[in-house]
C-alpha cells in the first residue's frame, strides 16, 4: 500500500471518527507527532553559504541577440535535461518548462499588419513569468502551488499538488503542463540530482531554485551563449537586470492580466 | 426505511442490474486511467478541463434547482408542491454525488483529494466549491430524512427541522454561485470572465431541473401508482418557461456584448462555438442544435396551449434539456480553453474511456435517486 | 431483529477470521524475525540515532521535503553534531549505499510501498 493511499485511509478514518465523537481537530495536524520527537535533535537551520539571493528575482530577454542566434535551441534542451523534462513527441501530453514562441503567439496583442519583419518574425523563449500577483498562486485548493516571499519565485510542492489542473485554467501564459502519464520511460538521459515528477502533478519552470541554493545561475541562462538570457534583482538597483531596462523599451506578456510577470522583453 | 430499497419487483431489480452493469464497464475503464493517468482521456496542456468538470459544472445546476420546489412549498406555503418536494430533494442528493465523483475522476491524484481540507485555502474558490457541496448535501439528506420519517410515522416533523430547510434556500443558490466563480474570476479565460455567469448558471440550472423532475414525475405516473396530479406539473412547467426565457435572455446579452465591443479575446470564443474558428469547428454543429431546441422549446412553453398539453410539454421539456446539457455540459467548458491564451486554435473531443467513466458516474447518480425514490414511495404505499 | 443468534454468530465468526492472521503469528511467535539490513558506510553515525532512525525516519523524511521545497532550508545540523544536506538521494543513499538491501528489504517485509522513487533518483541506477 503506497504511503499516500495510506494516508488517504488513515484520514478517512479520522474523519469518520471526527464526525461520530467530536474528535478534536489537532489530531489532523500531522506535524504535531513529528515536532515532540524532533524536540531531541539539533535541529537548527545553517546559514547558506554560496547560494544566490535577491529580494525579487526577475528575467530580462533580449529578443534582437535572441534573433542572432538564429535556430538556437540550447537554452531549452538546457532546461529540459537539466529538470528532466520528458519528451513525449506529440502535442496532447507535451510537458515543457520554456519554449519559442513567435511574437504574435507571445506579445500577441500588441501585433497588426504592417509590424517591420524583424520583430514580425521575431522568436523568442517563454516561460513561467513568476508573477508578483500570481493567478495560479491564487486559486490552488491546497496551497501546493506558492509564491516565496524571500524572493518572488512562484514555486510547486510536487508532494501536495492534488492534479486539479485549476492552476492550468487560471494562468494566462499557458506557461503550465500536466503529466498526462508517467513521464519516466519518456526521459532520454535522466539527471540524478533532480527529481523526476509522478503522473497527476502539474509542473513548470520554477527559476532553477535548485541551481540558485548551490550558488548558479539558471541553467537557460547559463546556457546561453548570445548573452541573451539575463537574469538578476530588481530591487537592486545596480542589477544588470535594472540598467537593461533602463536603458531598453521593454515589454511584459499580457500586462492587463493584472498578474505582473517578472520576465521582460527587449525589443 | 432503507430496507425498502432492498424490496422490489423483477422490473425494479433489472433497472438496477442495468445501472450496475454500466458502473461496472466505467470502473474498469476508472481503473484504467487510474492506472496509465489521464492519458486516457482527450484533454491536453491546451484544454486542460473537459467532460469531467463541464458535467460537474451541469449537475451543480441539477442539485441546485431542487430550490425551485422547496421554496415555494416551504417558504410560501404552497400545498401543491408536497408530493414532488421530497422527489426534488432526493434530485439534489443524486446530482451532489455525482458532481462530486465527477470531481474525484478529474485529479490527477486522487488519493491526495484530502489535502483540500488538509491545507484549506480560503483563497480559491475551489476550496468553498467543495464546502459549499458537502454542506448541501449533507442539508439535504438531513432534511429528506426528518420529514419523510415524520411522513411515515404520520407525525409532524420536528420544529427544528424549519430553519435548517429555510437554510437549505439560499445554500442552494450558492452552490452554484460559487461553481460560476470559480470560472468567473479568471482573468486569463476571457469567455468566462463575466459577471453575469453566476445569474446565466442560476437561470439555466433553474429551467434544466424543474424540466427533468416534470419528466420524472410524468414517468413515475407510467411506471407507478405515483401521480403527482395536473396541477403541480403545470406550475413547475410554469417556473421552467420564466427560467428559460432569462437564460436565453442572458445568453443574448452575452453575445451582444461579445459581438458589438468586438473585442478579440471575447469575440474569438463564440466565432469557435458558433462558426468556427481558423477552419475549426467541432462544436459548431452542437451550438446550433442547442440554440435550436432552446427557441423551440421556449416557443412550446410559452404558447398555453402546448404547454397544457402534456405530449407537447414533454417535448419542449426534452428539448430543453437536452440544449442546456450541450451549453453547460459541453460548450461552455470546452470554449473557454479555444482559444488558448497563447491564441493557438487546439480541439478536444472526449475519448471512450472518458465516456464510459461518465457514463458510469451517472448510472451510479440514477442508482442513488432511484434507491431514494423507491423508498419515499414505498413509505407513501402509492407503489 | 429477525434470526439475531445467527446474526451474532455470523458476526463472531466474520471477527475470528478476519482476525485469523494475528493469531497466527501470535502462535508462531513471528514477531522474533530479524530481517538483515546493509550497515552503513558511516556504520552508526546518522542525523539521529539509529533507534529514532528505525521508528521515525518516515516524519524526518517529510519534514526535510517541506523544510526544502517550502522554506528552501537545505542544510541542518544533525545529532550528532554534523552538518547534512537535506537530501534522499544523495545525503541518505551516500550512507546507505545499496537501496535494495537496506530501504527495500525492510519495506517489502513490512509490505509498504513508499512513493519517493516514483520521482527521486537513485545516483546508482542512473549511472553508465
Amino acid at each position: 500500500m503506497s504511503v499516500e493511499r495510506r494516508k488517504f485511509l488513515k484520514m478517512a478514518g479520522l474523519t469518520a471518527l471526527g464526525l461520530a465523537g467530536g474528535a478534536p481537530a489537532k489530531v489532523l495536524g500531522q506535524d504535531n507527532a513529528f515536532a515532540d520527537t524532533a524536540a531531541e535533535a539539533v535541529v537548527k537551520p545553517i546559514e547558506r553559504s554560496g547560494a544566490l539571493t535577491a529580494k525579487r528575482w526577475a528575467m530580462v530577454i533580449d529578443v534582437r541577440k535572441c534573433q542572432e542566434a538564429g535556430e538556437c535551441t540550447k537554452c531549452f534542451d538546457a532546461c529540459h535535461l537539466t529538470h528532466n523534462v520528458p519528451d513525449f513527441d506529440n502535442p496532447k501530453d507535451e510537458v515543457k518548462w520554456i519554449w519559442k514562441e513567435s511574437f504574435e503567439h507571445a506579445l500577441g496583442d500588441q501585433d497588426h499588419e504592417y509590424l517591420n519583419d524583424a520583430v514580425k518574425h521575431a522568436h523568442m523563449p517563454v516561460l513561467c513569468n513568476h508573477c508578483d500577483d500570481p493567478a495560479c498562486v491564487k486559486v490552488c485548493p491546497t496551497g501546493a502551488t506558492f509564491k516565496r516571499e524571500e524572493d518572488g519565485l512562484v514555486m510547486i510542492d510536487w508532494h501536495r499538488c492534488i492534479g486539479c489542473r485549476y492552476c492550468m485554467a487560471a494562468c494566462p501564459y499557458g506557461s503550465r503542463s500536466f503529466n498526462w502519464r508517467d513521464p519516466r520511460p519518456f526521459i532520454e538521459d535522466i539527471q540524478p540530482d533532480f527529481p523526476t515528477r509522478s503522473r497527476g502533478v502539474v509542473e513548470k519552470c520554477t527559476f532553477c531554485d535548485e541551481r540558485l541554493a548551490r550558488g548558479q545561475l539558471p541553467a537557460c541562462v547559463e546556457a546561453c551563449e548570445a548573452g541573451a538570457l539575463v537574469f538578476g534583482d530588481l530591487e537592486d538597483p545596480e542589477s544588470e537586470v535594472r540598467k537593461l531596462l533602463a536603458e531598453r523599451f521593454s515589454m511584459r506578456r499580457k500586462p492587463g492580466s493584472g498578474t505582473q510577470p517578472e520576465v521582460y522583453y527587449l525589443l | 426505511m432503507i430496507e425498502h430499497a432492498l424490496k422490489g419487483d423483477k422490473r425494479y431489480w433489472s433497472w438496477v442490474a442495468t445501472l450496475l452493469a454500466v458502473m461496472g464497464i466505467g470502473f474498469f475503464f476508472y481503473l484504467r486511467q487510474y492506472n496509465e493517468g489521464l492519458t486516457v482521456t482527450g484533454l491536453s496542456r491546451d484544454v486542460s478541463w473537459g467532460f469531467y468538470i463541464a458535467q460537474f459544472t451541469f449537475m451543480v445546476g441539477v442539485a441546485a434547482s431542487a430550490v425551485m420546489v422547496v421554496l415555494p412549498y416551504y417558504l410560501h406555503n404552497f400545498k401543491e408542491f408536497g408530493k414532488i418536494t421530497i422527489l426534488g430533494e432526493f434530485v439534489a442528493i443524486g446530482s451532489v454525488v455525482v458532481c462530486m465523483t465527477f470531481i474525484f475522476v478529474d485529479m490527477g491524484q486522487p488519493f491526495r483529494i484530502i489535502n483540500v481540507f488538509l491545507y484549506p485555502s480560503p483563497q480559491s474558490m475551489m476550496f468553498w466549491d467543495a464546502v459549499a457541496l458537502s454542506g448541501y448535501l449533507v442539508l439535504n439528506f438531513v432534511i429528506s430524512h426528518i420529514t419523510l420519517g415524520a411522513e411515515r410515522k404520520g407525525i409532524a416533523p420536528p420544529k427544528w427541522i424549519k430553519p435548517v430547510i429555510i437554510l437549505s434556500i439560499p445554500w442552494a443558490v450558492s452552490i452554484h454561485t460559487v461553481t460560476a466563480f470559480l470560472y468567473a474570476g479568471l482573468a486569463a479565460r476571457p469567455f468566462w470572465m463575466t459577471a453575469i455567469l453566476a445569474p446565466r448558471f442560476l437561470a439555466s440550472a433553474f429551467s434544466a431541473g424543474p424540466a427533468l423532475l416534470i419528466l420524472v414525475c410524468l414517468l413515475l405516473r407510467k411506471l407507478t401508482k405515483f401521480n403527482v396530479g395536473k396541477e403541480p406539473i403545470q406550475k413547475v412547467a410554469i417556473i421552467v418557461t420564466y427560467a428559460l426565457a432569462i437564460n436565453i435572455f442572458f445568453v443574448l446579452m452575452e453575445v451582444f456584448t461579445a459581438v458589438y465591443a468586438n473585442m478579440p479575446e471575447h469575440l474569438s470564443h463564440f466565432q469557435y462555438l458558433f462558426v468556427g474558428l481558423h477552419g475549426h469547428g467541432n462544436l459548431v454543429p452542437w451550438m446550433w442544435t442547442s440554440t435550436v431546441f432552446g427557441l423551440v422549446a421556449l416557443g412550446l412553453l410559452i404558447v398555453p396551449k402546448t404547454r397544457r398539453n402534456e405530449t407537447t410539454l414533454v417535448m419542449a421539456c426534452i428539448l430543453l434539456f437536452i440544449s442546456l446539457w450541450i451549453d453547460k455540459g459541453l460548450c461552455l467548458i470546452i470554449a473557454g480553453f479555444v482559444p488558448n491564451p497563447l491564441h493557438y486554435v487546439v480541439e478536444y473531443v472526449p475519448t471512450l474511456p472518458e465516456l464510459a467513466i461518465s457514463a458510469a458516474v451517472y448510472a451510479m447518480g440514477l442508482l442513488v435517486v432511484t434507491g431514494l425514490y423507491k423508498v419515499a414511495l414505498s413509505v407513501r404505499k402509492q407503489l | 431483529m429477525y434470526n439475531g443468534g445467527k446474526v451474532l454468530i455470523g458476526i463472531l465468526v466474520f471477527l475470528v477470521l478476519i482476525s485469523s492472521p494475528l493469531w497466527y503469528n501470535m502462535a508462531m511467535d513471528g514477531s522474533d524475525y530479524q530481517i538483515e539490513l546493509e550497515k552503513a558506510v558511516r556504520g552508526d553515525d546518522c542525523v539521529r540515532d539509529s533507534a529514532w532512525m528505525k521508528a521515525n525516519h518516515m516524519d524526518l523524511l517529510n519534514e526535510w521535503r517541506d523544510q526544502v521545497v517550502r522554506n528552501d532550508e537545505r542544510f541542518e545540523i544533525g545529532s550528532d553534531g554534523v552538518q547534512y544536506e537535506r537530501s534522499l538521494s544523495f545525503t541518505c543513499l551516500s550512507c546507505h549505499e545499496n537501496k535494495d538491501k537496506f530501504c527495500d528489504r525492510c519495506h517489502d517485509y513490512l509490505g509498504v510501498e513508499p512513493y519517493c522513487w516514483e520521482c527521486h533518483i537513485v545516483p546508482k541506477e542512473v549511472q553508465p
